[in-house]
């Protein structure tokens, strides 16, 4: 009788296919996995305890460093917690770009998954394909906001500014070609038997195990648990626009491809209403101790020029309170929790990151599968460590 | 009345008001538990038919750097079938372990992790507590309060060291 003898093999932090700095430590019987253990925090920066150290408005650009492919979703996760704590009522418009906004960083963020879940799996077309579309948008974000990727636009009580004048056009440009772009990566993907075998079935998650765990976004919805943020509590009007959330059966890699794909072709539904109706009006609440006048009141309005210094230098003061803030960001359920103790800095926030929760299904999922298909696994959950790290 | 009401009332019915403390802020109900039936009523929340939180959405540590009670640690819970979430809290004293819930929720597994990690809380039965985002030799935990935020000592150059060397050096010592 030979003698049974487990390999353990290091897999990270620097491997193209774990999409960031993540080690997995993988316990091998043969070919197939036993065990695996996730070891994270290589990207830690204490974003929890730099807040605590920053004003409000200061934090702000904190949460443009969680994931990176979304800085707009996850300022609006933090502009919602904090305008819970202060009370704040939004101007429809604002609203209105703010979802427009969020939904194209989501078909951005998709593309980016696909690409590079594509290409981990060995096919490579598909990943020049996406991140041509990707730059549209990107190109979208940079117009509107001034960076591609650390925006800071969605501020407390409304907009940096409002969007350009040409801003409907070009999103309307975008939202024109790219059906038949999704349908590209459809021809690609969808039917190739190569991908197929390589997705179908493999790391399954049932729904009870997914619930347990946390997960969210498209890895619970394709395990077929229909619970989308933006459904279940609605946040900046979102309960005004007709879309509909894709779920899936099987809860394996290819269902969470599917879903995906799905959720892109509904965010340009999204995306298409939003500027069809996009009313007009201010992009600012009017509230004139948190938000900052404009710049052409503050070089002819002595007042103004007060009232923005103030806010910069100081700050302004929530009440002694609590507030938990979620959007429903490309990863799954993003939220702020932020506690005030009266003071212009917060004094406690927490982010909920969907991507931390996520990464901790994946040796569920993965036990007893081939470790070819760790790969996969991981590229499916699609992970960013900058907000598991924090 | 709406249904995280309800699970509040059905909550002090069970249980009676000694346990269970309700607060409210910004519109939220947040329910405050003795810690020693803590474990038993979470359980309960997560199991009856009528409260059916599914989901551990989070559970985090907050330091208030007081004398009495200072830490607590907040349960935001969700309940996907009737949609509604509710925040439960515990307060702790420094030196207080806390019954872990990672065989209620796995979420909890990697959170109490953190909790660990960043407050230096430590939870009976927990199956696997170590650090999780911090080196497993940093010293300190960095969410307190009394813990500065640029760390204690950041000139100090990171010399790393092998196990081996170190335990070479102690050998040299002793010899």
């Amino acid at each position: 009788m030979a003698e049974t003898r487990f390999m353990t093999i290091n897999m990270g932090p620097q491997h193209p296919a774990t999409h960031g700095v993540l080690r997995m430590l993988v316990e091998l019987d043969g070919e197939v996995i036993k065990k695996s253990t996730p070891y994270i925090g290589y990207l830690h920066r204490g974003v929890e305890k730099l807040a605590e150290a920053r004003t409000y408005l200061q934090a702000l650009t904190l949460s443009d460093r969680l994931d990176y492919t979304n800085g707009l979703s996850n300022n609006l996760a933090y502009c919602l917690a904090c305008e819970k704590l202060l009370g704040l009522e939004i101007p429809k418009r604002a609203q209105c770009l703010r979802v427009v906004l969020c939904e194209l960083q989501r078909i951005a963020a998709h593309l980016l998954w696909v690409a590079t879940h594509a290409l981990d799996l060995g096919a490579m077309t598909v990943l020049f394909y996406a991140f041509r579309e990707r730059e549209t948008i990107l190109t979208i974000v940079e117009h509107v906001t001034g960076a591609r990727l650390t925006p800071s636009y969605i501020r407390i009580g409304g907009l940096a500014k409002d969007v350009p004048p040409d801003f409907k056009s070009m999103v309307q440009a975008f939202v024109d070609e790219f059906p038949g772009k999704i349908d590209e990566y459809e021809t690609l993907l969808t039917k190739n038997v190569i991908w197929r075998r390589r997705t179908q079935g493999i790391a399954q998650l049932s729904a009870p195990d997914a619930i347990s765990y946390g997960v969210t976004g498209p890895v619970l919805r394709a395990s077929g648990v229909n619970y989308d943020v933006r459904k279940a509590y609605p946040y900046s009007s979102y309960d005004e626009f007709d879309f509909i959330v894709p779920l899936g059966t099987n809860g394996d890699v290819y269902d969470r491809y599917l879903v995906r794909l799905q959720e892109m072709r509904q965010s340009l539904r999204i995306v298409e209403q939003g500027i069809a109706k996009l009313p007009d009006g201010p992009v600012n609440a009017h509230v004139l101790d948190v938000v900052p006048p404009d710049k052409d009141e503050v070089q002819h309005d002595m007042a103004a020029l007060i009232r923005h210094f103030k806010i910069m230098e100081e700050g302004f003061k929530p009440p002694v309170g609590e507030a938990y803030g979620a959007v429903e960001a490309p990863k799954g359920e993003l939220g702020f929790y932020l506690i005030s103790d009266g003071s212009s800095k917060p004094f406690r926030m927490r982010i909920r990151a969907p991507s931390f929760l996520n990464l901790a299904s994946i040796p569920k999922m993965i036990e007893g599968q081939m470790v070819a298909d760790v790969v996969a696994a991981i590229g499916s959950v699609d992970i960013v460590l900058g907000e598991i790290d924090r | 009345m709406t249904g995280t009401q309800t699970v509040v009332q059905r909550l002090v019915a069970t249980f009676g008001e000694g346990p269970v403390t309700v607060s409210e802020s910004n519109g939220a109900p947040h329910v405050t538990l003795d810690p020693r039936r803590a474990r038993e009523i979470l359980d309960f929340l997560r199991n009856d038919p009528e409260c059916a939180f599914e989901m551990l959405t989070d559970l985090f540590g907050v330091d208030y750097n007081t004398k009495k009670d200072r830490f607590e640690l907040v349960y935001l819970l969700n309940s996907l079938s009737k949609n509604m979430r509710l925040a439960v809290k515990v307060r702790l004293n420094e030196g207080e372990v806390f019954p872990t819930v990672s065989d209620i929720w796995l979420a909890a597994d990697w959170f109490e992790r953190e909790i660990f990690d960043m407050f230096g809380i430590r939870f009976l039965n927990h199956p696997d507590l170590r650090r999780i985002l911090l080196d497993d030799d940093f010293e300190g935990h960095p969410l307190r309060k009394d813990f500065p935020t640029e760390g204690y000592d950041f000139d100090r150059p990171l010399v790393v060291q092998l196990e081996e060397e170190r335990e070479g050096e102690q050998e040299g010592e002793k010899g």
